[in-house]
């Protein structure tokens, strides 16, 4: 099968496979739109009924081989709450999108006391941060075996699957050690780390035997890795997830190397032993040096962020303060985003709450993740008020009053556009702080009376209650 | 498992195309099944209840042994190389700065060390305000309080403590709107911390595109021959009065546009009437962790591989002003004990942003906090080591 990239697929190439019968029954109008939707991944293959008909099936295998992303989607834990990794397309998010984010696990060793264990798995659980709309949260939990001894793994695999119903890693080396795991809790499905290349057949034995998926571990040597990979896939053992080895410090650099050469060549040169997602360790930043624990979490951070950026599709870290893991978050959320969708939300004026004659207006500019969040802090303070978006051509305010697509003569026209003046009966506009330095030419533009924001949207509230006074002049 | 008419999960469920596929081993096995059996078999539950109607497999010997595979390291293919720009020009160099620094020359993607090593280290610049009302994050401003009224003692901390290797002062006292203070008063500041310090300097303005140009030309004239990096020049600036003023006084510039590979390519396509290529450095914009960093991040790695497959237009080295990280609430505001302290939270918030752009290739960072500039330092000269091996942490079994 010849492996066209999904950036380049078009949906002609689609189309000639389908049933070209305008049958409807997948919710399109017609074949040609079903083919669309599928090339944008924004349709399954399997809503096109008709291929389903087993005599189909040499027709849906060449579709689904065209479909197919060249790093296979791995799935970690059971039912409802297992977690995708891999499946991605590109290398680069620009060249269409990327799909499943980065898995965040956070340890716990099975010599940890039952309190650091408790406070450890309610972090994962609880964690979230509401941005724009969305939560931020952590994913997974790993279990290592710092103890050796089988016994206390396992009591530790069954304490924290006790804890929360997150997906689980299983970290030990030995096999002897792992199976004694796998038995207390491999009906949740969890990722087996790891096979290596001393115990690489009793690790696949037993991903077998609990159908578990299984990382092929071989720091610094990618022949070894891709040997493993092929050899596991051999083994019958569908679900890998590779693991190159994880470095710090000098260590970045060969880090970094590996994980684009791996993702490189599973997409660019369609090497099918190297089609699967790729794990990192930032634990490794609090291994040697004595240094404070705050200095172990920043650099954890760092490095973390660096293999989110570079291809990681599940990391385990040891941090657990909230200071390090947010920015991580953030990264993920911001460059896992859809680069398809558009920058900009549509420009006039928004209402929010109940808003009557008197309330009153704000204004902010067109670049989604401003109006996202302003929008945001004034439906979660409960405010009603009016919302005067302005076409910024997607510019936050600061980058629109600096590149002057936020003027005086922009918001006059917004203003009159949005006929605003037929909403409201007082003639009071509050702008941005950071529009403060236009203040006095909106005024002259717009004719209304004109009072600087706060800096920052949280901070509406605050100002409503001590300097929002209504009036009619 | 149940075939859905809609899946609720994108892009494709992989499950059930595997189960799918299985009919083609069913049908090797030459096992007749009707589209009856098959509808009957697909309602939920039933293919993953009772024991599975597994298809005999082909029998296949299982490997015993390790399978030898080679991985070939995938080679340099690429058109492009950014170009070398120098800034700061030393005694014999025509200026009067310790030392100069050259950024660019890169010919392959940011960190590709498997096919070549960035030839320079990237320059990692400290911001310095002409106004001691610039408001600053109070993580920042405690650095730097005692010297907020005068430049050149505020840009001799950054290098003497710092070890800024180069300073960015910015001119915000010239905009009509706060100052409106006068092209010769800039130029006694910029000459202030030329004395005050040896490292090369940028000079930034306050956006007002006819101000901006008056105080840079009266700058860049009083100051000929050093090799000031002037930011920037943007398309509604005279571009032919600011790009004579840059070469004529041998200046390099940064071309500025806002997150757009198309208006990048005009601005640079309009300097080349005026300016040779190893005068301009791009900036694309930078938008802070959170509020935008993924739209920096994507035109900066359009840019930089367009460049290197051979777009003449794009093949500059990259600046990026890392300090906006500071525009994101998170890195200033007062948060639930859960994410503190901010101390940490707002210099770790200027460090990722800065290191995510870092691996699009920026060559050139403008940065506020110390512990950030020391922390993009660190990852610079790490990214940049030439140590092929590294100890292998067994961070399985390590007890922390």
């Amino acid at each position: 099968m010849i492996n066209v990239p999904a950036k380049e697929l078009s949906p002609i190439e689609i189309y000639k496979y389908l049933p070209r019968t305008n049958c409807k029954e997948c919710g399109e109008t017609n074949c040609m739109a079903f083919a669309a939707k599928l090339v944008n991944r924004e349709a399954a293959l399997q809503e096109c009924l008709p291929l389903l008909d087993p005599k189909q099936t040499e027709t849906f295998s060449k579709l689904w081989a065209l479909l197919k992303p060249p790093v296979k989607a791995v799935e970690i834990g059971s039912g409802d709450k297992k977690r995708k990794i891999g499946g991605e397309y590109v290398q680069y998010r620009h060249e269409f999108t990327y799909f499943n984010p980065t898995a965040i696990a956070i340890d716990v060793s099975d010599e940890m006391s039952d309190e650091e264990v408790e406070i450890r798995v309610k972090l994962v659980n609880e964690l979230v941060y509401l941005y724009i709309g969305m939560k931020l949260t952590l994913d997974m939990v790993a279990i290592r075996c710092t103890s050796n001894d089988p016994a206390k793994f396992e009591a530790a695999a069954k304490k924290v699957a006790q804890l929360t119903d997150k997906p689980l890693i299983l970290c030990a080396l030995d096999p002897a050690v792992m199976e004694q795991g796998l038995a207390a809790i491999g009906d949740r499905r969890p990722l087996i780390y790891a096979a290596t290349k001393n115990n690489w057949k009793e690790m696949a034995d037993l991903a077998l035997m609990y159908k578990c998926p299984l990382v092929a571990s071989s720091p610094q040597d990618l022949n070894t890795l891709k040997s493993l990979a092929k050899t596991l896939k051999e083994y019958d053992v569908n679900d890998i997830v590779l693991d190159p080895g994880t470095f710090w410090d000098s260590g970045i650099s060969t880090t970094v190397d590996d994980l684009t050469i791996l993702r490189l060549k599973a997409i660019n040169e369609g090497d099918e032993d190297l089609g699967y997602p790729l794990l990192g360790a930032p634990m490794v930043a609090w291994a040697g040096k004595e240094e404070d624990p705050l200095v172990k979490e920043w650099n954890e951070a760092m490095l973390a962020s660096v293999l989110v950026t570079r291809y990681a599709d599940v990391m385990i870290l040891h941090s657990v303060s909230g200071w390090s893991l947010l920015p991580l978050i953030f990264l993920r959320q911001n460059l896992y985003t859809d680069p398809r969708k558009p920058v900009a939300v549509e420009a006039g004026v928004k209402a929010f709450g109940d808003v009557n004659d008197m309330s009153p207006v704000f204004l902010t500019t067109n670049f989604a993740l401003t109006y996202y969040t302003v929008a945001s802090d004034i439906e979660q303070a409960k405010i009603s008020c009016r919302l005067l978006v302005v076409d910024s051509e997607g510019m936050s305010v600061e980058s629109a009053v600096a590149g002057r697509k936020l003027t005086a003569d922009t918001i006059a026209e917004a203003v009159k556009n949005s006929k605003l003046g037929d909403l409201v009966k007082h003639r009071h506009l509050v702008v941005p702080g950071r529009a403060a330095r236009l203040s006095g030419e909106i005024q002259e533009a717009t004719g209304w009376t004109v009072s600087v924001g706060p800096m920052d949207s949280s901070g509406i509230p605050k100002y409503l209650e001590e300097k929002w006074k209504p009036t009619v002049d | 498992m149940a075939i859905k008419k809609k899946t609720e999960t994108l892009p494709i469920s992989l499950d059930i195309l595997e189960a799918l596929a299985k009919f083609q081993e069913i049908e090797l096995s030459d096992v007749e099944i009707s589209f009856d059996e098959l509808e009957v078999s697909l309602t939920p539950g039933a293919l993953m209840g009772a024991p599975r109607p597994r298809a005999q497999p082909i029998t296949r010997p299982k490997p015993t042994s390790l399978i030898e595979a080679k991985l070939d390291i995938p080679i340099k293919d690429y058109a492009g190389k950014i170009v070398e720009v120098k800034l700061g020009a030393t005694r014999t160099e025509g200026g009067t700065r310790g030392k100069s620094v050259v950024i660019g020359g890169e010919s392959v993607p940011a960190y590709y060390n498997f096919q070549q090593l960035p030839p320079h280290k990237p320059v990692v610049a400290f911001d310095v305000f002409d106004w001691p009302k610039v408001p600053l994050a109070k993580a920042v401003k405690e650095h730097f309080k005692d010297v907020l009224h005068d430049p050149a003692e505020w840009a001799k901390r950054c290098v003497e403590k710092y070890k800024a290797e180069m300073i960015n002062l910015h001119f915000l006292t010239i905009d009509p709107l706060i100052e409106d203070a006068s092209p010769s008063a800039a130029v006694k500041v910029i000459e202030n911390v030329l004395q005050a310090v040896d490292v090369p300097i940028a000079i930034g303005g306050c956006g007002d595109p006819k101000k901006d140009l008056a105080v840079f030309t009266a700058i860049a004239e009083a100051t000929k021959g050093e090799r000031l990096l002037i930011n920037s020049i943007t398309l509604d600036m005279d571009i032919e009065k600011s790009a004579k003023m840059v070469k004529d006084n041998d200046h390099v510039a940064i071309a500025f546009t806002s997150m757009d590979v198309n208006k990048a390519r005009e601005l640079n396509r309009k300097l080349y009437d005026y300016l040779p290529k190893d005068r301009i450095v791009m900036d694309t914009t930078t938008a802070a962790l959170g509020y935008g960093l993924d739209y920096a991040f994507t035109v900066m790695e359009r840019c930089r591989l367009s460049a290197l497959k051979g777009d003449m237009e794009l093949n500059h080295p990259m600046s990026s002003g890392s300090t906006n990280a500071w525009a994101a609430r998170e890195a200033w505001m007062k948060m639930d004990d859960q994410w503190t302290p901010r101390e940490l939270r707002g210099p770790l918030w200027e460090t990722i942003t800065a290191q995510t752009l870092l691996l699009t290739g920026v060559d050139y960072f403008m940065m506020m906090h110390p512990a950030a500039a020391n922390a993009i330092r660190g990852i610079i000269d790490h990214l940049m080591s030439r140590e092929s091996t590294t100890e292998t942490v067994e961070w399985v079994s390590i007890k922390i």
